[in-house]
């Protein structure tokens, strides 16, 4: 399996990675050497198997829907790059 | 006092031999002396360490102390600490002070009383081996400075190795805490998944990440991990057990112990000087009365592919979350959104970061998902009835932990799979959930080699309790590298 440059940077794009040309030629080589090698799975035969997601059997825990937290907003946003009146800002989305 | 083992430490500070403020000066000291060379700590706490050594003090004289209380302590830097800067050793987060404790970090201190030193160096996001893609530089290996020492929690255990530390936290996606041992002389445990609380141990692959911890012996892992365990609420995949003891069972005779040795993890690879001390340690095991016998786990060698897409995948997934808005790096005089997104993204993490953000969002993408991602959960399924298969002949399994003893600092750095592959013997625990430890069993021309020793789920008494063995019978586990006796 091999990447080009245009499929690294449609991965790129997904992944809202900015790169550098330089990078994306660098990137393709890579993740198509990372790839050759996870292409041993595909000789493995898996008919029959469950996929296993996780380790644990395990169902999802609930709890009582109540507050349990108290309001750290000042705490939080004290640890964000642009804030004002309380919200995060982020550039004009809208015209 | 770096030299003791932590119920040394223990009996000294009960004592009075030491105060908690004199040891954690003592750690303290060496840290400013030693780790120039070492870059073991991402950020010393001498403040805060100092204060929790004056409450320990107190407690000690209070008589309300407990095991652990006023021992010294090294944080990875990928646990959350409340007004302490938690890095996961990535620029993307180099200034961010956590607004929380992680649950391990609330049971270690404020619970059990341990003093924190600092917070330890590490790959970058936990995503590495070696312990050379932190923001903040490599760390460097103290029984050879040219070489790594391992990673991902590389500084965690060069600190605890050149006694800078007489223990720190460490986690295991993948081999993390079990590797960094191997080529470091130390005894590291990842415990059975959802034993730890994931609580505040920022995220790489969540159903893989499990933390655990490195030290000099099995009895201090064990006292570590004691304090460590337990359910917690604010974990949904923290498992509720009985509570049970780590420290109580290290006694045990292993006679009569089936160990079982899957021909997999000596076959083509695997060096012959790592192989002579992992044969040396079965011999020894075999002669304190345990029974080995030849195991497969034919799968096993697929974990190195099937986790390169179940860890990216999930890392990919976690990631998201840095986007420049709420916390962490943002890129400055951006056009738009999108472009805070993807420069803030591309400036904050590092190379190794991006190419498994990639890997991951291409085997999630559309059209890919069924041939890589299901394909991968299938393959790790086998793999984990593999491990079910082997323990139903045998007690714990054992074999090497690496193929081959620390390298040379940039001699895998441009080969993404030569570096993955250093992960053959400890990825497969991970991907089964069960717990896996490394222990030193020798050394290779000077240089510290490990075996390693997985058990069934919710077996880690059980390691412990044989690692313990193996270490009362030799003495490998105590030497230290030159320069920091």
């Amino acid at each position: 399996m091999s990447l080009s440059a245009d499929q690294i940077r449609q991965v790129a794009h997904l992944a809202r990675l900015e790169l550098r040309d330089d990078e994306v030629d660098h990137y393709a080589e890579q993740l198509s050497r990372i790839l050759e090698m996870v292409d041993q799975l595909s000789a493995v035969d898996t008919q029959g198997v469950v996929p296993m997601a996780h380790p644990l059997a395990m169902v999802q825990r609930l709890r009582i829907d109540e507050v349990s937290e108290t309001d750290r907003r000042a705490d939080y946003q004290a640890q964000a790059p642009a804030v004002q009146d309380g919200l995060f800002m982020v550039p004009k989305v809208l015209e | 006092m770096h030299a003791l083992s932590l119920k040394q430490l223990a009996e000294g500070l009960r004592r009075r031999q030491f105060s908690s403020r004199e040891l954690t000066r003592h750690f303290l000291d060496r840290v400013q002396r030693l780790d120039k060379t070492y870059n073991s700590f991402i950020t010393v706490t001498p403040e805060l360490a100092l204060a929790q050594a004056d409450a320990a003090d107190a407690a000690i004289a209070a008589g309300t102390a407990g095991a652990l209380t006023g021992i010294p302590l090294a944080q990875k830097d990928i646990f959350c600490t409340r007004g302490v800067r938690t890095s996961c050793a990535s620029r993307m987060l180099d200034n961010f002070t956590a607004p929380y404790d992680a649950t391990v970090v609330r049971k270690l201190h404020a619970e059990a009383g341990m003093v924190m030193l600092g917070k330890c160096n590490m790959d970058e996001f936990a995503m590495g081996s070696s312990n050379e893609t932190s923001w903040y530089g490599p760390v460097r290996n103290p029984w050879d400075t040219r070489r790594v020492p391992g990673g991902s929690s590389g500084g965690s255990a060069a600190a605890v190795a050149a006694g800078l530390a007489p223990a720190a936290t460490a986690t295991d996606t993948g081999g993390s805490i079990r590797q960094p041992a191997a080529l470091t002389n130390l005894t590291g445990i990842k415990p059975t998944y959802g034993r730890v609380s994931r609580y505040g141990m920022i995220a790489f692959a969540s159903s893989l990440d499990q933390g655990g911890v490195l030290a000099r012996s099995a009895e201090d892992a064990a006292m570590v991990l004691q304090a460590m365990i337990g359910f917690d609420p604010l974990d949904s995949t923290s498992v509720q057990r009985d509570s049970e003891s780590f420290t109580g069972t290290l006694g045990r005779s292993v006679a009569g112990l089936r160990i079982g040795l899957p021909r997999e993890y000596f076959a083509e690879g695997l060096s012959p000087g790592v192989r002579r001390c992992v044969d040396a340690a079965v011999r020894q095991l075999q002669e304190m009365g345990a029974v080995t016998l030849d195991i497969s786990l034919p799968n096993a060698m697929l974990s190195v592919p099937t986790y390169y897409v179940v860890a990216p995948a999930e890392a990919s997934s976690n990631l998201a979350r840095y986007d420049g808005v709420r916390f962490g790096h943002r890129a400055e005089a951006v056009r738009n959104l999108e472009d805070l997104y993807r420069r803030s993204r591309g400036e904050g993490f590092g190379p190794e970061v991006q190419r498994r953000i990639m890997v991951g969002t291409y085997v999630l993408s559309h059209g890919y998902y069924d041939a890589y991602y299901l394909q991968a959960q299938k393959v790790r399924k086998l793999i984990y009835e593999d491990f079910r298969a082997a323990f139903g002949q045998c007690d714990l399994i054992l074999g090497p932990t690496t193929t081959d003893v620390a390298f040379e600092l940039d001699s895998k750095t441009d080969d993404p799979v030569a570096m993955y592959l250093n992960d053959i013997y400890t990825i497969a625990a991970n991907l089964a959930g069960i717990p896996a430890m490394s222990l030193p069993c020798g050394f290779d021309d000077g240089l510290p080699v490990g075996m390693q020793l997985m058990g069934d789920f919710f077996q880690e008494g059980r390691l412990l309790n044989v690692a313990h063995q193996y270490q009362q019978a030799t003495s490998g586990h105590l030497r230290l590298p030159k320069g920091c006796e």
